[in-house]
Formats: structure tokens, C-alpha cells, sequence
């Protein structure tokens, strides 16, 4: 579903990411940990080319982003307009949950199906309303963003994301902004969509749920891949030591 | 002072039609300005380099010239390349150009005050960015800049008086007429003075209104 190779990502002379490899197979879960600065986020945002990358190949569901190769084999940067067709299908959920506050949260849902889809507004509110059914806030259709909490906040960008049926859906740190008590209920709709079989790449510091919900752990620091494996493995019995002192600094990692 | 209660009363009328004039001119040159400023504000920010060099020589330009030099430049001026306008569109041609500049700043800074993960969020879901600008964040700029814009147009009613030196019965105008005619001063002035309140004030309340509502924390 997702395949990068050689990913390299530099703000002017820092260099952020320098060459991932990493594939993501469909329904499945991949958690990225790592030290702050380790490129997490911006490895996702390469993924939809919301931040641009120099180096290296993302493809989603076999269609390269951002960059083509023309007929004469030369690298050639995307449209504009193929890039918001690809992007249509990778949902990415933001840390600072990024609603629009000026729309209701079924105007928040419905903008982008009926503006980019196309679809009819009473269909698009109707299938609104499933989705909103489903994170558990239907009462809360007509409500403002600025009258949420967090959680229900990036509950609704959860669903706002879902209803441009996205084939991958990418989660930076979506609950880090999030009063504790409120965390519970967001990982609770993740692991729902997963259950639901959504191909799912997941930042996050939550141990917890990568534990519970990664069919694989991928740690990064310093702009690399260090080690991955399953979360029974990779807790239990991890092989680097970059690794292993990461993980120390969770309670509940392997107590050595 | 030559105050005179019937000078006064008499001079109403012809005052009226006056401040009718300045109110057409007002109205017409705001919206063309908010045009302008829409347009220029997207221009400042835009990622054409091309685009955003042109804005800012236009809206240096003209803060930098008296509206009375821009007026009559073009009232005079325009003539002479051929192209001959009545003064009511002159008039509102020089104040929507100054207008526009000022606006132009106004919604450049609102574009730039709204998050940057609008754009990110809109883009992500496959707004193209005209599309995002449009429903995402102009919405959201303008709404927090409407006290600044409704200010703005509190000077450009004032700055419609600048176009009584070219041919314009505009409110300021009939009261030197009536000043000439009567021969007194005050009367008619304190009637203009009335007038310029009655355009005004209620932008002012609007004003503080609007700030009151929309205030950014």
C-alpha cells in the first residue's frame, strides 16, 4: 500500500531525513516512535508531499507522489493538480487537530467531498452523519470546533479525514496536544479503524498503543530507521542500543 | 462668528445632495477598493515572486503620493493619453487605487495571522490552494480584520472631499457653494460638518463593534 525508498528531506543545510526505506502493506498498522527531531513528522509529510522532498520515492497504492518519471527518464515534479488527486486518497490526522473553525463540525465534514468530490451536499451530510455515529459525537453535528474538547476535536479530523474514503491514513502525534484523560477516547476510534482493516502509519509517544495496536514498531532517530519489528519483539527483546535507550525512558520498557 | 439658525436650515437641501454625491462616491470606490485589496492581499502572498514584486511596488507607490496628486494626475493626465473619463469615474478610479493599497495591507496581514495548518489541513485533503484560499482561509482572514477595513473606510469617506477640486457637487463642494452664495461661514458649515458625522459615525460604532466581537486573543 505504501512503499518509500531512499527517502531524503533537507531544510536548507539540515538534514532531516537521510534515506528510509519502509513499506506499509494493506490493513496494516506501523507505529513510528523515536526521539523528538528524528524526523517522524516529517517523513509523514513527505508521504502526501505536503513537505516536499529533493531525494528518494514514495509511492501509495503503486502511484508515485510527488515525483514522475518523464518518457526520457528524467525525474519530473508533479502537477499541482495530481498532487491534490493523490492526496485525496492519503488521510493525515495533525497534532493540533486543524479543524476550520469558521464551519459546524458537518461543515467541517462535508467541505472537501462536495469541493473536490463534487458530491451532493444532502449526501455527503447523510454520510456525514454515519461517520460522526461512528466516533461516537452524532450530537454534536451542528456544534463549533471552538465548543469542543480536544479529544472530541480530533475525533471529528478523524472523521473529517475518513469521509474522502482515503485508502491510507497517517497520524502525527494526534493525541500529544490532548489533557490526559482525553487520550483514551481518541486511541479508542484508531484501534476501531483499525479493526474496520484501515492501512494506518501512526507517530506517536503512546507505548501503550503500539503495544496493544501495531502489527509492526518502527523506530527512527537522527533522520534513520534504527530498528523494527513486531511490538512483542521489539519491547521485549530490543537488538540496538539507540533502541533500548529509548525505550528506557517509557516505564513499562524492558527494565534492565 | 455669523451662525445663522435660517442660513442654516436653508442650506440643508442643496447640502443633502451633496452628501448624497459623497455617499455614492464612498460606497463605490469601497467596493472597488475591497476588490483591489482582495486581490492584492492574495498577490503579497502569493508564491510567485512576479506576483508579490508587483503588489508591493503598487502598494508603495501609493502610500508614498498624496491622494490630491493622484487625483489630479488623473483627472489632467488621462486626457492627454486619450482616454477621457467623466470625473465621477475619475474620482472613484484615484480613491479605490488608494483605498486598495491600504486594504491590500489589511488582508495580507489577516491571510497571514490565520494558522499555517489550515493550509496543511485543506491541502491534505485535496483542496487545491485557490480552492483553499476561497473557503479555508480568506473566511477566516476577513472575518478577523473587519475593524481594521471598516477604519479604512472611515478614512476614505473622509478623503472623498479631496474631489471637490475636480468637477464633483460632492458634500464638501455644496458647502463652499453655499458659503459663497450666502456669504457666511458657519451656517453652512456646520451643516457640512453634520453631514460628515452622519456618514460617519455609524461606521465608527461599526467599528468598535466589530472589534469588540472579533478580537484576536
Amino acid at each position: 500500500m505504501l512503499l518509500i525508498r531512499n527517502l531524503h528531506k533537507q531544510y536548507g543545510s539540515q538534514i532531516v531525513l537521510r534515506g528510509i526505506d519502509l513499506s506499509v502493506t494493506r490493513g496494516e498498522v506501523v507505529v513510528l516512535i523515536g526521539p523528538s527531531g528524528s524526523g517522524k513528522s516529517t517523513l509523514l509529510s513527505c508521504i502526501n508531499f505536503l513537505e516536499p522532498f529533493e531525494q528518494g520515492e514514495v509511492r501509495v497504492d503503486g502511484e508515485p507522489v510527488g515525483w514522475t518519471t518523464g518518457s526520457d527518464g528524467m525525474r519530473l515534479r508533479q502537477t499541482e493538480r495530481e498532487l491534490d488527486r493523490l492526496r485525496r486518497g492519503i488521510g493525515i490526522v495533525f497534532q493540533q487537530f486543524n479543524l476550520f473553525p469558521h464551519l459546524s463540525v458537518i461543515g467541517n465534514l462535508i467541505e472537501a467531498p462536495v469541493h473536490v468530490l463534487g458530491q451532493v451536499p444532502e449526501a455527503a451530510r447523510a454520510e456525514a452523519l454515519k461517520i460522526l455515529a461512528k466516533v461516537g459525537l452524532s450530537e454534536k453535528a451542528n456544534a463549533y470546533p471552538g465548543d469542543l474538547s480536544g479529544g472530541q476535536q480530533q475525533r471529528v479530523a478523524i472523521a473529517r479525514c475518513l469521509m474522502m474514503k482515503p485508502k491510507l491514513m497517517l497520524f502525527d502525534e494526534v493525541t500529544s496536544a490532548l489533557d490526559p484523560e482525553l487520550v483514551g477516547e481518541v486511541l479508542a476510534v484508531m484501534k476501531q479503524l483499525k479493526e474496520d482493516g484501515m492501512t494506518m502509519l501512526v507517530v506517536t509517544h503512546e507505548m501503550g498503543f503500539a503495544r496493544e495496536a501495531a502489527d509492526r514498531v518502527v523506530l527512527m532517530d537522527a533522520g534513520l530507521i534504527v530498528e523494527q519489528g513486531h511490538p512483542d519483539t521489539l519491547f521485549a527483546n530490543p537488538q540496538e542500543a539507540r533502541t533500548r535507550a529509548f525505550l528506557s525512558r517509557f516505564t513499562g520498557g524492558p527494565s534492565s | 462668528m455669523d451662525f445663522e439658525w435660517a442660513i442654516f436650515l436653508e442650506t440643508l437641501p442643496s447640502l443633502a445632495r451633496g452628501a448624497w454625491v459623497t455617499a455614492q462616491l464612498a460606497v463605490g470606490s469601497a467596493i472597488f477598493g475591497l476588490l483591489i485589496g482582495v486581490l492584492g492581499g492574495l498577490a503579497r502572498v502569493s508564491s510567485r515572486p512576479i506576483l508579490r514584486r508587483l503588489a508591493e511596488v503598487y502598494v508603495t507607490l501609493i502610500r508614498g503620493l498624496p491622494l490630491l496628486v493622484i487625483l489630479l494626475f488623473l483627472y489632467y493626465g488621462l486626457p492627454s493619453v486619450g482616454l477621457l473619463l467623466p470625473a465621477g469615474a475619475v474620482a472613484i478610479l484615484a480613491l479605490a487605487m488608494t483605498n486598495g493599497a491600504y486594504v491590500t495591507e489589511i488582508v495580507r496581514s489577516g491571510i497571514e495571522s490565520v494558522d499555517r495548518g489550515q493550509m496543511r489541513a485543506a491541502r491534505s485533503l485535496g483542496m487545491s490552494y485557490a480552492l483553499a484560499m476561497r473557503r479555508i482561509i480568506l473566511p477566516q482572514a476577513i472575518r478577523r480584520v473587519l475593524a481594521p477595513l471598516t477604519n479604512e473606510s472611515i478614512t476614505l469617506v473622509k478623503n472623498t472631499a479631496l474631489v471637490s477640486v475636480i468637477a464633483i457637487s460632492d458634500l464638501l463642494r455644496a458647502g463652499v457653494d453655499a458659503m459663497t452664495w450666502k456669504a457666511n461661514t458657519f451656517s453652512p458649515f456646520a451643516g457640512v460638518g453634520l453631514f460628515y458625522l452622519v456618514l460617519t459615525l455609524p461606521l465608527l460604532a461599526l467599528t468598535g463593534w466589530l472589534e469588540r466581537r472579533y478580537r484576536i486573543h
